[in-house]
């Protein structure tokens, strides 16, 4: 299909021709520019490549779709993400992935604060570093982290679990670091080899999950938050 | 010996009831205490200097048109009194169905909560309002795209600034796989979006909904009412299309309570705030909530600026809330009064909607409570009350020489006290002094 040109098409438009998209089609979306909300509320079996930086939202609310950015992103991608697959080839900015309830947010680079925050069952991929509070009140779903997390990591977690390949600068309120089990080590091998980050060590990662002590209201737990 | 003020025993109460629990109270409904309210206004209805309509034979029209801004379909009600989000979880199945009900039988509106949109309350709902919370919990583009419009809540009248909450016992199954949480978690929702922060992010993330519905349905912003001037003019420069204030007389399925009675400002004084900030922008429409019971309160926040009201209590009042009996097998009435002496409450002043065990099966996820409410008996209940509150205000309209309840205005309306005065700004009753109008 010929390729979609933000130059000469509106943010509306581009949307409106990928909804319009059938199952099976590819498209490359042009001179994005970084602008704001592109490929949002795909609901189709298609390929989208947005050649070059994304600003917010790119792929979010959208099910069943692969959405690839060649560069960077901004702030939410893939947020509340139900299914398929949104890839970054570059760095993300705050909170990828916030919501997402499913399919699989892959950043190639390093993503910023509070990545995977709210995660809903959604799994979420990042070769490089996360910033603070990644994963804060995550509830369900899987978050593999390549490189270091920084600090609050797994701020009050319900179900979602997190591994690290490198350094952890601290963990967050009522998160902690649980033994790796072979159902873990398989689960983070799956995704070093779907995503070639050849560099994880699925047998060297940190497990991080909730301790669930401040599932229930605890007048103790006052200090704690 | 005279009453301690300082110390009554209400307070006494409150203190022995912070030593039992060692923790601050819980509890349901909005504030109790006494604020300037719309009790405080009169409406001058017409003499010699105004020229009433005829109540029985002149028309006075009601139809509201609310997202005309942006949306491609606006939404289009027959009232300007809707039914404002209240979640499942907090309330029954059976009661967001029956207040579906409601809503499509009378023409209005009614909306989600925390906790995503039910099958049931779309069904029953011709036009349903889809909330967008900080915890997107249960949020997803099928049900957005299913909406007749989005509401993005940033907060409400009872808990300004506070998350949802919802404890345990009432966190049943379904509720939690509905909201993806462990089963009898006690829910303490966020207070902030995850993704986004500030005015300047919230019009990219009001493009992004409108994106994701094709720019069909209209965009509110919910506000809990506390600096009302400025956060309606940020929702409107972020591009809402309907604003949304909850004053502090609002509702809730429960919070803290120092949260109810000592935050936000009354919706009096807020639909007056928001008016002001949307002057000139007669596209964007408010929506104005918190402690409306009447058909005069709706008229007084029409005249004041609002284009609608929004009820939570009422409504669940009309549903049974608070009653002695409810709805029992073939059209019976059941005895309610043991279940609320079972939680320690009467009824008429119950406010325990947060501990599940619901009496009147409006406020609980116990399977055999919930049956207490007959959805389409409960349905019947507040269609009549929506009525009733329509009928009230186009009688009061009437009388001001309105032929549209829409035409009703700050002119129309009076102060029984210099408070009410001051943050209605309209004259005290009998003069012509609107307290802090230049420099007076």
């Amino acid at each position: 299909m010929d390729p979609l040109d933000l130059d000469r098409m509106s943010v509306r438009d581009v949307n409106r021709s990928l909804r319009e998209l059938r199952a099976g089609d590819e498209v490359t979306v042009l001179n994005p520019m970084g602008r704001h909300n592109l490929a949002v509320g795909l609901d189709n079996d298609v390929t989208v490549r947005i050649a070059g930086p994304a600003g917010y939202y790119v792929g979010g609310l959208g099910k069943r779709a692969t959405v690839v950015v060649d560069g960077p992103a901004g702030w939410g991608v893939g947020e509340n993400l139900m299914s398929g697959l949104v890839r970054v080839r570059g760095n993300a900015s705050q909170s990828a992935a916030a919501s997402a309830h499913g399919g699989t947010i892959v950043v190639d680079g390093d993503a910023s604060l509070r990545a995977a925050i709210s995660l809903k069952g959604a799994t979420v991929a990042i070769a490089g570093d996360v910033g603070a509070y990644c994963g804060f009140l995550a509830q369900a779903g899987t978050v593999l982290i390549g490189g270091d997390a920084g600090p609050h990591l797994g701020d009050s977690l319900y179900e979602a679990v997190i591994y690290v390949a490198g350094r952890v600068r601290g963990l967050g309120t009522d998160a902690r670091i649980e033994e790796l089990t072979e159902t873990d080590v398989k689960t983070v091998t799956d995704l070093v080899d779907r995503y070639g980050f050849d560099h994880v060590d699925p047998r060297n990662v940190t497990r991080v999950a909730s301790a669930r002590q401040l599932y229930h209201f605890d007048t103790h737990a006052h200090d704690a938050y | 010996m005279s009453e301690n003020y300082t110390f009554n025993p209400d307070v006494l109460g409150e203190i022995r009831e912070r030593a039992r629990l060692g923790r601050y109270p819980i509890r349901g409904m909005g504030a109790r205490r006494a604020v300037p309210n719309f009790d405080d206004l009169l409406l001058l209805t017409a003499s010699a200097s105004r020229y009433p309509l005829e109540g029985y034979r002149e028309r006075c029209a009601t139809r509201t048109v609310l997202g005309e801004r942006n949306a491609r379909e606006p939404v289009v009600l027959d009232i300007p009194i809707t039914i404002a989000g209240m979640s499942f979880g907090s309330l029954s199945a059976q009661a967001k169905e029956a207040l579906g009900r409601a809503a499509s039988e009378v023409g209005t509106s009614t909306t989600t909560g925390d906790g995503g949109m039910t099958p049931e309350e779309r069904r029953s709902s011709k036009t349903l309002v889809y909330q967008c919370l900080p915890s997107r919990y249960g949020f997803n583009p099928d049900d957005l795209r299913a909406a007749d419009a989005v509401e993005i809540v940033l907060g409400q009248g009872a808990k300004p600034g506070g998350g949802g909450m919802l404890l345990g016992q009432k966190v049943g199954a379904r509720v939690a796989a509905m909201r993806t949480l462990p089963e009898g978690v006690d829910q303490r929702s966020a207070s902030r979006h995850p993704d986004w922060t500030g005015p300047d992010d919230l019009r990219i993330k009001i493009e992004e909904l409108r994106e994701a519905t094709d720019w069909r349905v209209p965009i509110y912003v919910k506000v809990g009412a506390t600096r009302t001037f400025h956060d309606v003019r940020l929702a409107v420069a972020a591009g809402a299309d309907v604003v949304v204030v909850d004053g502090m007389q609002g509702g809730t399925g429960a919070t803290q309570d120092a949260f109810i009675e000592h935050t936000g400002i009354p919706t009096l004084a807020a639909v007056r705030q928001a008016a002001d900030a949307l002057a000139g922008n007669d596209h964007v429409k408010l929506i104005a909530s918190g402690g409306i019971r009447s058909g005069a309160d709706v008229a007084k926040a029409l005249a004041l600026g609002a284009d609608a009201v929004s009820l939570g209590v009422g409504a669940l009042i009309a549903l049974g809330c608070n009653d002695t009996e409810y709805d029992g097998p073939d059209g019976t009435r059941g005895d309610a009064r043991p279940g609320y002496a079972a939680l320690g409450m009467a009824p008429g002043s119950c406010v325990a909607c947060h501990t599940g065990g619901c009496p009147v099966g409006v406020a609980t996820q116990d399977p055999a409570l919930s049956t207490r409410l007959d959805p389409v008996e409960g349905g019947r209940r507040v269609a009549n009350y929506l009525r009733a509150l329509a009928m009230e205000t186009t009688m009061l309209a009437r009388a001001c020489g309105k032929a549209d309840v829409h035409h009703l205005e700050p002119e129309d309306l009076v102060a029984l006290t210099v408070e009410a005065a001051a943050m209605a700004r309209v004259p005290l009753a009998g003069t012509d002094w609107i307290p802090g109008r230049e420099g007076r």
